[in-house]
C-alpha cells in the first residue's frame, strides 16, 4: 500500500498538469475558432497519431539507427581526438580552442553542406549525428585525461610506473566517468543532429525518418500529424536519455565512483 | 642543532647502523618563497624518525624530496648513496603513505594493495600472495574483495599502509596519515604501525603535527623550525619497545612529549629572525 501511494504522489502531480494543460489547450482552440491547419485540437493529434502509427514508427526507427551510428562514431573519434590532446601539449595548445570554437557553430548551417558532400541518405544523416555530438565527448574527455589527481601521480612516480602504466592504470580509468558524462550529453544532441539531418536530406517519400516528416508535414500543412510527428520525435529524445543515464549509472557503478 | 632534553637514547637503534639518508645544505625554493634554507638531516637505517613542525613548515616537502619527487635549488641528498629518484628506482625500495588514502575506487582492495608489485612486474599469483598477506597485517585479509567506497576512512587507511608493504619498502615515508581519522582509531593504528616496524624494521620517516603520536612512534624526534624549514632540535626517544597504548599514561611519556612540545614553541614564537622573511 505505501509504495503505491508514494507512486501516486510521484506520478500524480504531473498526470494532473498533462491533463489541465490538454483540457485548456481544446477549451483555447475551440474558443478561440482558429484555424485547424494553425493548431489543431488534442483529439486531432492523437487521430493523426493512430492512422500514422506505423509510418511514425518506422520513421522513428530511422532516425534512431541514424542518431545511434553517430553517437558510436563521435565516442570513438572523441575518445581518440582526446587522447591524442591530452599526450601532446602541443596539439592541445594549438587545436583545442577551435575544438570549443567549433561547438557554437550552428548545426543547421553545416547541415546542407555535409548532404552536398556526402549526399541525401543514411551516411549524411549520421555524419551530422555525429559531428553534433562530438566536441562534448572531446572535451569532457580531454578533462579527464588531465584532470587526475596530484597525489595519485605521485603514488604512481614513487612505485617508479613507466608512462606507458601511468597512463592504463590511472588515466584512462581515471577519464572513464569524463567520457560517461560526455557520452550523455552526446546522446540527446545525436537525435537532435538526426533531425536536422533529416529535414534536409530525408530519404525520399517512400521511407521518412522523423525530420523528413516533419518538414513533409509541415509542407503539406497537416498539422496534427506534424504535432505527431514532434511527439514522437521528443519520445525518440526520451528514451535516448533514459537508456544513457542507465547505462551510466550502471558503468559508475561498475567503477564506483560516485555518481554525479 | 641543539641536543635533546631527552634522556637515556636508545643507542641500540641508530649510532652503529649504516646511514640510509644523508642530507645537507638543503635549500628549495617555491619562486619567491624559501621553503627551506639549510636543511640537514641523517637517518640510519632501522630508525624511526618522526619531524614535527608548525603546519606550512614544509615537513612534507622533506618526505618529497626523500622520494625523489621535487626538484631542490641546491644542498646534497643520498639515499642509499644515490640521488633520491635513482635510489628508489635502483638501490632501495621506498614507500610512500599520503595524507588520503589514496586508493583508486575503480580497483577492490586487493588490486590497490598489490599496485606497487604490479608496476615492478611481478606476476599475478604472487600479487595476489603478498597483497593477501600484506592484508593480513593490518587486519584488513577480509575486505580483500572490497572497494574503497565500501570501507570506512579507518579501513582505507589501513589498506594504503598494506600497499606500503606490499613492496617490503626499506624506507617508509608516512606523510601525516592519521591526520584524518578519530583519536581512538588514530592511537590504535598508531600501535598497530609499530608492531609492524618491529616486525620489519624498515627505516620510517613520519610526518605529523601530533607530538604524542611522534614521541609514542619514533626512536627520534626532529622538530622543525617554520619556514624555510631547519632542524631546531632532535629527541631520542628511549622509550622500551615494544609499545602499547598505556604507555601514554606514564611520566616518561609525559615529560618527553612536554619537551618537545616546549622545544616547537621556542622555535614558533617569535621575534623572527630576517633570514625566515621571504626575500
Amino acid at each position: 500500500m505505501k509504495t503505491v501511494a508514494r507512486y501516486a504522489a510521484a506520478v500524480g502531480p504531473p498526470i494532473t498538469f498533462l491533463v489541465l494543460t490538454l483540457i485548456l489547450w481544446d477549451a483555447a482552440v475551440v474558443l478561440t475558432g482558429v484555424e485547424r491547419y494553425l493548431m489543431p485540437r488534442p483529439a486531432d493529434v492523437w487521430q493523426a497519431a493512430r492512422e500514422h502509427a506505423l509510418t511514425l514508427l518506422r520513421a522513428a526507427v530511422l532516425t534512431g539507427s541514424a542518431a545511434l551510428c553517430g553517437l558510436c562514431a563521435s565516442i570513438l573519434l572523441g575518445t581518440i581526438v582526446a587522447f591524442a590532446f591530452s599526450q601532446s601539449r602541443w596539439l592541445r595548445r594549438s587545436m583545442y580552442p577551435y575544438a570549443i570554437f567549433l561547438q557554437t557553430v550552428p548545426i543547421v548551417g553545416i547541415a546542407p553542406l555535409v548532404i552536398s558532400w556526402f549526399g541525401t541518405g543514411f551516411a549524411s544523416i549520421v555524419v551530422i549525428a555525429a559531428v553534433i555530438s562530438l566536441f562534448p565527448v572531446v572535451t569532457n574527455v580531454t578533462t579527464g585525461l588531465l584532470a587526475v589527481d596530484r597525489t595519485l601521480a605521485e603514488l604512481f612516480a614513487v612505485y617508479n610506473a613507466t608512462r606507458r602504466q601511468t597512463l592504463l592504470k590511472l588515466r584512462l580509468p581515471a577519464a572513464v566517468p569524463y567520457l560517461v558524462a560526455g557520452a550523455k550529453t552526446s546522446c540527446g544532441l545525436s537525435v537532435i543532429g538526426a533531425i536536422v539531418g533529416e529535414m534536409f536530406a530525408g530519404y525520399g517519400a517512400a521511407m521518412p525518418g522523423l525530420g523528413a516528416l516533419i518538414a513533409q508535414t509541415h509542407g503539406r500543412l497537416e498539422t496534427a500529424y506534424l504535432f505527431a510527428a514532434i511527439l514522437a520525435s521528443t519520445l525518440l529524445g526520451v528514451l535516448f536519455f533514459s537508456v544513457a543515464s542507465l547505462a551510466a549509472g550502471t558503468i559508475l557503478a561498475r567503477w564506483h565512483v560516485e555518481t554525479r | 642543532m641543539q641536543p635533546g632534553t631527552a634522556a637515556c637514547a636508545d643507542r641500540a637503534e641508530g649510532t652503529d647502523a649504516p646511514l640510509l639518508v644523508e642530507a645537507s645544505g638543503i635549500q628549495v625554493q617555491f619562486g619567491p618563497l624559501w621553503a627551506m634554507r639549510d636543511l640537514n638531516l641523517q637517518i640510519r637505517r632501522g630508525e624511526f624518525v618522526s619531524l614535527v613542525g608548525p603546519s606550512g613548515c614544509g615537513k612534507s616537502t622533506v618526505l618529497r624530496l626523500l622520494a625523489g619527487l621535487l626538484p631542490r635549488t641546491a644542498g646534497e641528498i643520498r639515499v642509499a648513496g644515490a640521488e633520491p629518484s635513482v635510489a628508489r628506482r635502483h638501490q632501495v625500495r621506498v614507500s610512500f603513505v599520503f595524507q588520503d588514502a589514496t586508493l583508486l575506487p575503480w580497483r577492490s582492495v586487493a588490486a590497490n594493495v598489490s599496485l606497487p608489485l604490479e608496476l615492478a612486474g611481478v606476476s599475478r599469483e604472487e600479487r595476489a600472495c603478498r597483497a593477501l598477506e600484506a592484508l593480513t597485517r593490518v587486519g584488513l585479509a577480509d575486505f580483500a574483495r572490497y572497494y574503497p567506497q565500501q570501507l570506512s576512512g579507518g579501513m582505507r587507511m589501513r589498506a594504503a599502509l598494506a600497499r606500503a608493504l606490499c613492496n617490503s619498502p626499506e624506507l617508509l615515508l608516512l606523510d601525516e596519515p592519521f591526520a584524518a581519522l578519530d583519536d581512538l582509531t588514530r592511537r590504535q593504528l598508531n600501535e598497530e604501525l609499530l608492531a609492524l616496524w618491529l616486525r620489519d624494521r624498515w627505516t620510517g620517516v613520519f610526518v605529523t603535527h601530533n607530538i604524542a603520536e611522534a614521541v609514542f612512534l619514533s626512536t627520534r624526534v626532529l622538530v622543525l623550525t617554520p619556514r624555510p624549514a631547519r632542524v631546531a632540535a632532535e629527541f631520542h626517544i628511549g622509550l622500551p619497545l615494544p609499545r602499547s597504548d598505556e604507555l601514554r599514561g606514564e611520566p616518561e611519556f609525559a615529560r618527553l612529549v612536554g619537551a618537545v612540545s616546549r622545544a616547537l614553541r621556542a622555535c614558533v614564537q617569535p621575534p623572527y629572525g630576517s633570514d625566515q622573511r621571504p626575500t
